[in-house]
């Protein structure tokens, strides 16, 4: 910065003083404003924003200005002037030598400040010279502010703000120091506060550094006042303080180059924050059913609330399922391939015809919904459809794996992340205190939410208590483990007993199926499913009866519940499996003997045609009419998909009946009944989760299984899972009571994911081994004509990639290459399984040791803290023992003739107002007492002469040591 | 301010702007709806123009109707601890420096004291038994047995009292709550 600018300003700056009233000062400030700016680049702004703040902040500054007239400020302006002039610069270097020393002294005198800068102000000499000391005044003014902040800030504030405003007053250069001005020390000081500039070539390095140190500190007060737990008032007396203070010297240290990107930069990291938590309130608001379930869990529980968290997981996995076979499957197939009608596959059969639209047909998935994408038997074999060559056949297949592989996945990964969560989160150390100050989401501003949120704190602290309970009680050992052998026998038996049933009415049935099933009654011909279905309704309720004998935490019983459940109904699948796979081999029996005969009633058609003229053009046969093989594919589709219609309105009729209505009845036939249904036998239901939970889990076992032969079944799966998201919401909250014990699901729901994985493995196991080894129809369905299904691979290989390809495939399916390749595999889970298991010891250990670590401290903690307590109290008592003896002392000495009563009365009023009333109130009754125990407990405490209280302070520790070791 | 009335000098929003919690900045400078939020709880007794810092005061009946704070359980407790006369009078500066601290920006630790403050019902400086029950009793409403009650509370003492004195200080509870998980998302409130 060159003096000769400076200097030019400012001497325009008098000038315009001179002739200007109140508004030119502000002007003038401006301008004092623009040089301390000028350092930093952005002047302009600062310039217009410091105008800006200084006209509208009228309140303070205001008042001062008014009240001082213009024609007073106008001489002082000259006055200083002529002074200024008139100074010489050999004087002003001595002067300034001078200032510095000063300016150190001022540190220390905050009395005397005034003075000395006002001495400062009269060395000043031309206006550049001026400058030059204004950088060391400000240096004083720096370290002044500081002293002054421990004292009445408030006030020195208010006047630094006040005088901002008269720059004019700056140029006023006093000649010598004892001129007196002392209506000028205010005016002086806040000169010097006010000024922007310091001019660091001027200061020395130490001197720059403590400037530096004292703007830092500043700053971070500034930053972290938000953090400081004081009134607002405070703060904003503090702020304005340290605002000041770096305003003026940051320029200085050249630290607001930046400060535009800077405040750019802040401004976008706001923006950022704030549009993440957007984005992820915007998430949690598309997560669906969210409210609902919270609705839930704040009434029934995090295990009830599990349940539809279940539900909505399988929803989405559904949706994915329902995505690829209805996007790469369906839509083609109904958009590209052949129309309906077009060939024998993708007709009704002439005798089918008649009823084919009846719904009874229709509902039992027969007719027009026979012969459409539903089911596999509609699909050509051709192997590119539509004008982009969709390859139809490769397709169906790869989407079949497609699913099953994507449903492993999903499954696997879950399964992972959960018991990955269940690693970390289970730290329990702080439960209740969480439970207890982080439980209420202050965010609640509705009263319907408010009243979810207490419902469901009560419930979780319930279920804490039971938690905490359980872990508690200790039985009779003996008996529960005799009870629960016990049960597990009983359970035995219901298993194997129903595993008969079925298997004696599935060998019934199939002697049913070779009579021919129209000889046989309604009862007959659906045996196998009603059985299966009472079984899988009333077995369940024996498990429940039986589990009471065990007397499980609940969470423990109901996985017990669920794995009996899950064994039952694992039976009924595969006796289903087992009695469909005798039909598959029927059909296929049948489908040789259709194959002859039709080779047979081709070959009349054409002798017959061609015997009589062999010009005419071939006979053309309607496709109805055209005689077909039965297909086994589709009839398995089918028989899946009655399966999961039957078992939807089972599920559903059920929770009407056995909920809604019982709870229609509960609640108005309780008027007129001779027992309180409400309270005795009926009751209204709980929620059933480990029922809901396994229906849901063969549900999806289900489809897994038949997804393949009926590519419909993702989508039917998914509409029933919608309605009964909604169904069972509604069943839950208007006909459930809660459990009686409410009790907090399993952290992860591995359980439900562990069993879905083994029904997943369970049904794709059935699913490929028909794939695999039975060879497709001859007539219907993508693969007809192939030997096996997966030849569509083969075909792909050879015609659609090039020779090298399917070269290097036949290579890399040697089993010279494979083998070893499976070896390695086999190695590498070996190593990672090995690695896993030893992190995980390496976990418990860590873990062990951590809360071992965590015990000690806390240990510790509360030893040290005992003994600081003891010793306060010990110091406490010496300290009351000294004033008591002290005053008995005076008393005695003052009065001598006051008998011992009325000393002893001081001795209690004193105690009375000792911090520790206990021990004083105690203290009088043993003035002198034995002295023993004082040399065991406080050797090293104290004056022996004060023995009554020593015998006092072993009593506490007496007491305390039992205390601390139950710790 | 644009063409509205002037309500604060530009030196009071830079202040405010300086102490409150970035989130509540927006609010106070641009458009100042943290101010007509307070107002609007009393129109007729909160001035438009806070240029000379009048002495207003509103009464907890008006803050404690506040529908972000209607609802909630400890709303006279926050009330309390905020407001400088330790009745749940706000001034404007009080109810500022409410929002501010129950900002989502606000720091962990300012958010503890102040919350640790809200749960000493007694005024103590210690959360001891009494002020479990009452926290315990308004988050159930009163829906858990004695002895349940009793019983959490020991836990809880159990579980955070550090220095064995059957209560607990500030430090017990600044030690146990910066370990809450959801501490920092369940305390805070937005305006």
């Amino acid at each position: 910065m060159p003096g000769d600018t400076l200097i030019t300003s400012e001497n325009d700056t008098d000038i315009e003083l001179d002739f200007a009233g109140v508004e030119d000062f502000q002007e003038n400030h401006k301008r004092e404003k623009h040089y301390g700016k000028r350092r930093n680049g952005d002047r302009q702004q600062n310039k217009r924003e410091n105008q800006r703040r200084k006209r509208s902040s009228k309140s303070v500054q205001g008042i001062r200005e008014e009240s001082q007239s213009k024609t007073e400020r106008r001489e002082r302006s000259r006055r200083r002037k002529g002074k200024a002039e008139h100074e010489t610069s050999g004087h002003e270097g001595n002067k300034r030598e001078r200032d510095q020393t000063r300016a150190k002294s001022t540190k220390s005198k905050k009395n005397i400040k005034n003075e000395k800068t006002r001495k400062l102000e009269g060395k000043e000499d031309g206006e550049a010279q001026e400058k030059s000391e204004k950088g060391k005044l400000k240096l004083v003014c720096a370290k002044n502010e500081e002293k002054i902040e421990s004292g009445d800030q408030l006030k020195e504030k208010e006047k630094a703000l006040g005088v901002k405003k008269k720059k004019k007053r700056r140029k006023k250069v006093v000649e010598t120091s004892s001129e007196p001005e002392t209506s000028e020390d205010g005016d002086d000081e806040e000169e010097v506060n006010n000024d922007g500039e310091v001019r660091p070539e001027l200061l020395s390095p130490e001197e720059l550094e403590k400037l530096k140190e004292a703007v830092d500190e500043k700053k971070k007060l500034i930053q972290s006042l938000r953090g400081k737990p004081w009134p607002m008032k405070q703060k904003l007396v503090t702020l304005r303080e340290s605002q000041l203070f770096v305003e003026k010297y940051e320029g200085a240290l050249g630290k607001g180059k930046g400060r535009k990107l800077y405040a750019y930069k802040v401004m976008m990291t706001k923006k950022w924050m704030k549009f993440q938590r957007d984005f992820e309130n915007f998430k949690t608001a598309c997560i669906p059913w969210e409210m609902k379930i919270k609705e839930i869990e704040s009434h029934f529980g995090s295990s009830v609330a599990s349940y539809f968290i279940f539900l909505r997981w399988m929803y989405s996995i559904n949706m994915i399922l329902f995505g690829l076979t209805f996007g790469l499957v369906m839509v083609p197939e109904a958009l590209m391939g052949r129309p309906y009608g077009s060939i024998p596959r993708k007709t009704v059969p002439r005798a089918e015809e008649a009823g084919a639209m009846d719904f009874a047909v229709l509902w039992d998935f027969g007719g027009y919904a026979q012969y459409s994408v539903l089911f596999y038997g509609y699909y050509n074999n051709q192997r590119a459809i539509g004008w982009f060559k969709f390859r139809m056949p490769l397709s169906y297949f790869l989407v079949g794996v497609g699913t099953v592989a994507y449903s492993y996945m999903v499954v696997i990964r879950t399964m992972a992340r959960n018991a990955n969560e269940s690693g970390i989160g289970d730290d329990n150390s702080f439960n209740f205190s969480w439970k207890m100050f982080t439980s209420w989401d202050y965010l609640i501003g509705n009263p319907e939410t408010a009243d979810n949120k207490f419902a469901s704190i009560t419930t979780s602290f319930k279920e804490a208590i039971l938690e905490e309970q359980e872990s508690r009680k200790d039985d009779n050992i003996h008996l529960t483990r005799f009870l629960r052998v016990l049960a597990n026998f009983l359970v035995l038996c219901c298993l194997a007993g129903s595993g008969y049933l079925i298997y004696f009415v599935v060998r019934r049935s199939q002697k049913f199926a070779l009579d021919g099933l129209e000889n046989h009654s309604w009862w007959e011909r659906n045996e196998v499913n009603m059985v299966m279905s009472l079984l899988g309704m009333f077995c369940p309720m024996l498990f429940d009866v039986i589990s009471t004998l065990e007397n499980y935490h609940p969470r423990v019983a109901l996985q017990w519940q669920l794995g009996r459940i899950f064994a039952l109904f694992l039976g009924n699948l595969y006796t289903f499996i087992i009695a469909l796979m005798d039909a598959i081999n029927l059909k296929r029996k049948e489908e040789k003997v259709v194959k002859y005969n039709i080779t047979m009633w081709e070959a009349s058609l054409y002798n017959g045609t061609g015997s009589e003229n062999s010009t005419a053009p071939p006979i053309t046969i309607h496709p109805a009419d055209v005689p077909r093989g039965p297909c086994w594919e589709t009839m398995v589709g089918q028989e899946f998909v009655r399966l999961i219609i039957s078992d939807t309105m089972t599920t559903y009729i059920t929770l009407l009946i056995g909920d809604f209505l019982r709870a229609v009845l509960v609640r108005f036939l309780n008027h007129c009944w001779c027992w309180d249904l409400e309270a005795g036998f009926p009751s209204y239901s709980e929620f059933d989760v480990s029922g809901n939970v396994l229906g849901l889990i063969f549900n999806q076992g289900m489809i897994w299984m038949g997804a393949f032969y009926a590519p419909c079944l993702p989508a039917l799966n998914l509409l029933r899972l919608h309605v009964s998201m909604y169904l069972q919401c509604w069943a839950v909250m208007c006909c459930n009571v809660p459990q009686e014990r409410v009790f907090k699901a399993s952290g992860s729901n591995n359980f439900y994911m562990a069993m879905l994985l083994v029904i997943l493995f369970l049904s794709t196991l059935p699913a490929i081994y028909t794939i695999v080894t039975i060879p497709p129809s001859f007539d219907c369905g993508p693969f007809s004509g192939k030997n096996r299904m997966f030849d569509v691979i083969q075909e792909t290989l050879e015609s659609d990639f090039p020779a090298w390809f399917s070269k290097v495939f036949s290579y890399a399916s040697n089993p010279g290459l494979v083998l070893p390749f499976i070896l390695l595999m086999v190695l590498a889970i070996y190593y990672l399984q090995s690695t896993s298991k030893s992190y995980k010891e390496a976990n418990v250990e860590l873990k062990k040791k951590l809360q071992m670590q965590n015990e000690e401290n806390k240990k510790k903690n509360k030893q040290a803290a005992l003994k600081a307590q003891m010793d306060l109290e010990e110091a406490r008592k010496s300290a009351s023992q000294t004033a008591v003896h002290q005053r008995n002392n005076n008393d005695s000495v003052q009065r001598r003739e006051d008998d011992e009563e009325i000393d002893n009365k001081n001795q209690r009023m004193y105690h009375g107002r000792n911090p520790s009333p206990s021990v004083g109130n105690r203290e009088p009754h043993f003035p002198v007492r034995d002295p023993g125990p004082r040399n065991a407990h406080n050797g090293n405490h104290g004056n022996p002469r004060y023995l009554p209280g020593f015998h006092q302070q072993s009593e506490p520790r007496m007491c305390r040591v039992p205390s601390l070791e139950r710790h | 301010m644009g063409n509205k009335q002037t309500i604060f000098t530009a030196q009071q929003l830079d202040a405010y702007q300086m102490i409150c919690n970035p989130t509540l900045k927006v609010n106070v400078l641009d458009h100042p709806r943290l101010f007509y939020r307070y107002r609007d709880l009393a129109p007729q007794l909160v001035p438009l123009d806070y240029t000379n810092h009048p002495d207003v005061k509103l009464p907890y009946e008006l803050i404690g109707s506040m529908p972000e704070l209607k609802d909630n359980p400890f709303r006279q407790r926050i009330a309390e601890v905020f407001s400088e006369d330790g009745e749940g009078n706000m001034t404007l500066d009080d109810f500022l420096d409410m929002f501010s601290v129950l900002s989502e920006m606000a720091p962990r630790d300012l958010k503890a004291y102040y919350a640790f403050k809200i749960y000493d019902f007694n005024d103590d400086d210690f959360i001891c038994k009494s002020d479990l029950e009452k926290t315990l009793n308004k988050l159930t409403r009163n829906e858990l047995t004695e002895d349940e009650v009793k019983m959490v509370c020991e836990k809880v003492i159990d579980e955070a009292d550090l220095d064995n004195d059957g209560r607990l200080s500030l430090e017990d509870f600044q030690h146990m709550i910066n370990r809450a998980p959801d501490f920092l998302s369940t305390f805070h409130i937005r305006i």
